[in-house]
């Protein structure tokens, strides 16, 4: 295997990220959109400071059609890109399992990691939800939150590589899942909350914006590890079976 | 590519894949991981907490999907 192949799965990645895009834009549009014009409804009618006379940049429809598919769109190119890199870093190296496994587990990893742990901290916040003055602080804690968790993500993998051969494959995979939970729950407990609702704000509201932002994000990864296990097996298997086959003679042109 | 040093005690079963080398990674990972972060950081952060571009046109563009992916807005 050589470079071309990374650059071959990177490419593979950031399609696949681009065609879950679409479903996640899709899944966005319907479920997510209503209650963004909700929210927003409930902010303009308890608005009690600035920011209501400035001309509007954006209209509302530009923003709920094209610059919500620019934004969803690029991120799931950059996260299936990103994706794409660690497959290629867990092919082989995460246990017996194939290119569409791989796929698969990557995907499950990148949704508990980027964004469910963090998520169940800092959840998502529609409009009007947010004190613009401690924007800063909520920025650095959500960032340092999925740092921390695809950190910790990736050290309970290489914990659980190391405990198999002692423990199992099972075992080792409980035991590295039970450490991951702990360090998390560590985390959780010393990070600052991130509560900001304002009062008055409808709590039907603020838990279906929080299950369509929850909705969108299982629809991106589902998409992604479907999508590009699919590439990824299409693009790796038939030349491993080749291998297999001529095993001896490994560097046959083919 | 046939390796048989490494794994000491596993059963021989289904072909294994074998693993791309580190080495192969590094600099996609390197670029390629730092361009996407980039991307992200367009999508979810610029002229919020950061600002990069003057004006807000970035924030309100991508307004609706820096809520909904669940990035703090404002």
């Amino acid at each position: 295997m050589n470079s071309v192949s990374v650059r071959a799965l990177l490419v593979r990645g950031m399609l696949a990220g681009l065609a879950t895009g679409v479903l996640a834009l899709i899944t966005a549009y319907l479920l997510g959109e209503p209650h963004v014009d909700s929210a927003i409804a409930f902010e303009e009618a308890h608005s009690h400071d600035h920011g209501h006379d400035e001309v509007e940049l954006v209209s509302r429809t530009m923003q709920a059609t094209g610059g919500l598919a620019t934004g969803v769109l690029v991120y799931g190119v950059a996260l299936g890109g990103i994706a794409a890199l660690a497959f290629c870093v867990a092919l082989g190296r995460i246990g017996r399992f194939g290119p569409r496994a791989t796929a698969g587990l990557v995907a499950l990893g990148a949704f508990v990691a980027v964004f469910l742990v963090p998520f169940l901290k800092y959840p998502a916040n529609p409009p009007a939800v947010g004190d613009p003055d401690t924007l800063d602080q909520r920025t650095a804690l959500f960032f340092l939150m999925i740092a921390l968790s695809v950190l910790l993500a990736v050290a309970a993998v290489i914990l659980g590589r190391r405990l198999a051969p002692r423990l199992g494959n099972w075992n080792a995979t409980v035991a590295a899942c039970a450490a991951l939970v702990v360090a998390i729950g560590l985390a959780y407990a010393f990070l600052p909350s991130g509560d900001n609702v304002p009062e008055h704000f409808p709590a039907t509201l603020l838990w279906e914006f929080r299950m369509s932002s929850l909705a969108i994000e299982l629809v991106l990864w589902t998409g992604f590890g479907l999508i590009f296990g699919e590439f990824a097996e299409r693009l790796l298997v038939p030349k491993a079976a080749e291998r297999d086959e001529r095993q001896p003679e490994t560097a046959a042109v083919s | 590519m046939a390796q048989s040093v490494a794994p000491v005690s596993s059963r021989p079963a289904l072909p294994e894949i074998a693993p791309i080398s580190l080495k192969e990674i590094a600099p996609w990972l390197a670029f390629g991981g730092i361009l996407m972060l980039v991307l992200l950081y367009f999508v979810g952060a610029e002229q919020g907490a950061t600002s990069l571009i003057a004006g807000k046109d970035v924030h309100e563009w991508v307004h609706d999907g820096r809520h909904l992916l669940g990035f703090p807005c404002h």
